[in-house]
């Protein structure tokens, strides 16, 4: 525990601390660009400086670790006129295009610039200039303005895990680029604007669009996946202009997957901001009294015969909402389980992701079964590859082979080999046994095929045969894909015996005259028969156009909302905006038809909305922090086919309503999925 | 008391106040004339004189405005609204430059904001109008008055560049 003074101030820090973690630890703000402290410490942009005693020059303050009865001084003469120099060094080259770069006003350089330049250059050459480089459609590239921080390749190599960027030539002929002009083939490449401490690299659909100081910034929650990451959502009027991810060490850390960062634009795309009835075969607007007495005297008509199924973007306010008025009307046919997963509802431990997702750091084994992380969670996956880098991890895959960021061993492709684990006769059960913290992942999509049921029990045996549960460690990770699916699970939408095959066959034979769909959109919709269909949401996709009456509500951004994430994390979303034309809050709106309906719910404001929701589900009165789940037996024992696992999502970039619809996701469906980069090829007025 | 009232009576009845004034009149008339017959005749004004706002072009046609959202920024009476996206070339430009002129205080922080001598207040003080629609400047409007006033603004600009 070596024991220094900076700034006169003595402190004692753990052994391997560099003298500028140090200096944060007592708040003295040191100046840098290209550490960071999630990677790797190149020591390459010189900024943090600062003196030490003893020592002829100053020294590198993010490089040098702490030693015993270092004086350290980082506010003398000769660290301002250090790193003056180092200032005056980094704007030679740089253009100072400060007025038309998209980072003015968040821009590192640009600060310090104000702390540590100089009023006017002493540079009277040419400036260097450089190509700019394609990168795909999220990152726009002005490379000319970079100073060489390194920070977007080390992101790229560690964080990433692919090895799009690298540096080439030397000195002053040195240029970041991709090595073949390609789109970077990473989910998490939006962070490499957030990384870039310049304008280097910026959001490609951001373009000159707003400045950080027009923006009204509002906290909130995630719904593209069922990680739940912390975002921030900047909107300027009723436009949504871009989500930056917020710190959650839990959650997210400081990264967001490029679907959770950019599908946003979707939002003004093929809205739904107007009741709708269908007339005549047609789907013509009608006013709002028209369509909440329509809407009532149908459900009134159903009464039992009513069935509702919830879709993957819908806060647990409505949920509740809708549950209370199904109930009201005395039917239990609930599904949240859109995607035709076969899980086992009953028990919390079944369907969490238990060892929670800051804890994957201390797994050492884990085996995923019928996923692509990668896909399905890209911040899950970002999580095991960091584990993987730090401590090595062993991973192995049941079901077709992903592409992840770190070697996995491919065990097999069918529920088979997971049978052979459960019955110890797999050589992968003595390696799980042997391990101090192993996980088993189940991918949600696993639980998609006939035999679900099955599948999940046989998950849970082998789990509870090879160790993944044991005293103080639950391994057990349940992996959704929906943002809605957990809160919904919680208060308790999903029917114990039967799933949608089941209302499926309901609508068919006539038993179900109604179904009330919430925003689902990923159902097979020629499967419900004659019933009507009454469809709140925000988007007019598959469901809408199934509908015979469409409630128009609100999307994640323009509501307060409580979203429950793979974990069992209940967080808050907080209104950024406001619904388009006469949409309407969900929950209010199921409020408003549940009067005609007969079955008026007992709540009229969001506070008392979530006051019942907090005596529903544990989990809703313990916002922000996981409610752990005891663990119990779930799934039915039963023969499970030796068939191959299907990956649920094939096309990462389009899962939902709002990715679909929007004009940036469909870009990178082009050119990433699909490799055309004609886009790249398209020269503008303003390259060299 | 009785002195006063004396006083004033005697001033009363020979007109003193009135044959001072008519001697003031009369002065004034042999003197030169301070005022200027207005819409033909016109005062002197400054370089730095901040009227209606122009946005100016380069000399080959292109606008200077980069959209860069500063004038936007510093408007005490957030007067100015600007819309941006990225132009068929690539280059930044506004879609929307609007100036609501019935909020404008003309402090003029936003041609010092600009960093390239686009909005400018020019020499233009005579756009009084009948209606207020006409006083939301769009950016045709402003554009159009820099191509007017071009010469002029330039003029200005450059009498003014030694004292900046």
């Amino acid at each position: 525990m070596p024991k220094l003074k900076i700034d006169n101030v003595e402190i004692e820090v753990e052994a391997g601390t560099s003298i500028l973690q140090a200096a944060e630890q007592l708040g003295v703000e040191v100046p840098r660009f290209c550490y960071h402290e999630r990677m790797s410490v190149p020591a390459n942009c010189r900024m943090c400086l600062v003196e030490l005693k003893g020592s002829p020059k100053p020294v590198a303050s993010c490089a040098m670790p702490c030693g015993d009865n270092m004086e350290v001084f980082t506010d003398s003469d000769l660290t301002r006129k250090a790193r003056k120099g180092v200032m005056e060094m980094l704007l030679i080259n740089h253009p100072l295009d400060c007025p038309i770069c998209d980072q003015g006003g968040e821009c590192d350089l640009q600060d310090q610039a104000l702390g540590y330049g100089f009023d006017r250059g002493r540079f009277a050459e040419n400036k260097r200039a450089v190509q700019d480089k394609y990168m795909g459609p999220l990152i726009k590239t002005i490379m000319t303005r970079c100073i060489h921080c390194t920070r977007c390749i080390r992101f790229c190599d560690e964080i990433a895990g692919v090895s799009a960027l690298g540096a080439m030539g030397r000195s002053e002929h040195m240029e970041i680029g991709t090595y073949i002009e390609a789109a970077i083939g990473s989910e998490l490449s939006g962070n490499l604007a957030d990384v870039c401490p310049v304008g280097a690299l910026t959001h490609k659909p951001y373009a000159y669009t707003a400045r950080p100081w027009e923006l009204r910034k509002t906290d909130s929650i995630d719904v593209m996946d069922a990680v739940g990451s912390n975002i921030r959502v900047d909107a300027r009027g009723a436009e949504v202009m871009r989500v930056l991810p917020r710190l959650n060490e839990d959650v997210n850390e400081e990264w967001l997957a490029d679907k959770s960062r950019w599908a946003v634009d979707g939002l003004t795309k093929r809205r739904l901001d107007r009741p709708f009835a269908r007339k005549d075969g047609k789907l013509q607007p009608v006013s709002w009294s028209d369509a909440v007495a329509l809407a009532g005297a149908k459900l009134k008509q159903a009464g039992a015969k009513s069935a509702a199924i919830v879709g993957d973007l819908v806060d647990a306010e409505s949920i509740l909402a809708l549950k209370d008025l199904m109930t009201g009307l005395g039917s239990s046919k609930l599904e949240c389980r859109q995607s035709g997963e076969k899980f086992d509802p009953s028990q919390r431990a079944g369907w969490l992701f238990n060892p929670t997702i800051a804890g994957l750091e201390q797994a050492d084994v884990v085996l995923i079964v019928g996923s692509n992380p990668r896909w399905e969670a890209p911040l899950i996956d970002a999580r095991l590859r960091k584990r993987e880098r730090a401590l090595g991890l062993k991973v192995a895959v049941i079901g077709p082979k992903p592409n992840l960021t770190y070697p996995v061993e491919h065990l097999g492709t069918g529920a088979d080999v997971l049978q052979a684990i459960a019955d110890g006769t797999h050589p992968f059960a003595q390696v799980l046994k042997s391990a101090q913290r192993p996980v088993l992942l189940l991918g949600s999509g696993a639980t998609e095929r006939d035999d679900g049921l099955a599948v999940h029990a046989l998950a849970r045996r082998a789990a509870e045969a090879n160790g993944v549960v044991k005293d103080g460690w639950n391994g057990f990770a349940f992996l959704h894909r929906a943002a809605a699916r957990v809160g919904a699970l919680e208060l308790g939408f999903a029917q114990r015996d039967g799933d949608l095959e089941t209302l499926y066959r309901g609508c068919e034979s006539g038993e179900i005259e109604l179904v009330y769909l919430l925003g689902a959109d990923e159902i097979d919709t020629s499967r419900l028969g004659r019933a009507f269909v009454i469809y709140q949401g925000h988007h007019g996709d598959v469901g809408a156009h199934r509908a015979d009456l469409i409630l128009a509500g609100a999307a994640w951004t323009e509501k307060h909302g409580t979203y429950v994430n793979t974990e069992g994390r209940a967080q808050l979303a907080r209104q950024a905006s406001f619904p388009p034309g006469e949409a309407r809050e969900d929950w209010k709106i199921l409020r408003a038809v549940s009067e005609p309906a007969g079955a008026t719910l007992p709540y009229d404001t969001l506070g008392a909305v979530r006051k019942r929701l907090s005596l529903q589900a544990a989990c809703f009165a313990n916002v922000d922090r996981v409610t752990p789940a005891s663990w119990a037996s779930f799934g039915r024992d039963g023969a499970v086919a030796a068939t191959p696992f299907v990956l649920p999502i094939d096309n990462y970039y389009m899962t939902d309503p709002v990715s679909r619809a929007s004009p940036t996701m469909a870009a990178c469906v082009r050119e990433i999925l699909e490799g055309d980069t004609e886009e790249a090829k398209k020269k503008t007025g303003t390259h060299g | 008391m009785a002195t006063n009232s004396l006083a004033t009576t005697v001033r009363g009845f020979f007109l003193v106040e009135l044959v001072r004034g008519f001697a003031m009149t009369l002065r004034y008339m042999f003197r030169p004339r301070a005022t200027i017959n207005y819409p033909f005749e016109k005062g002197p004004i400054s370089p730095r004189f901040r009227g209606e706002h122009a946005l100016r072009r380069y000399a080959n046609g292109e606008e200077r405005c980069i959209a860069c959202k500063l004038c936007e920024a510093v408007c005490p009476a957030q007067a100015i609204t600007i819309e941006a996206e990225p132009r068929e070339d690539g280059s930044r430009r506004t879609t929307r430059y609007d100036i609501d002129m019935t909020k404008c205080i003309y402090c003029g922080l936003c041609q010092e904001a600009c960093p390239v001598d686009a909005i400018v207040e020019g020499p233009n003080f005579e756009f009084a109008v009948e209606t207020r629609e006409e006083l939301y400047y769009d950016k045709a409007k402003l554009l159009a008055n820099g191509d007017r006033w071009e010469a002029a603004l330039a003029h200005n600009l450059a009498a003014d560049a030694p004292y900046r």
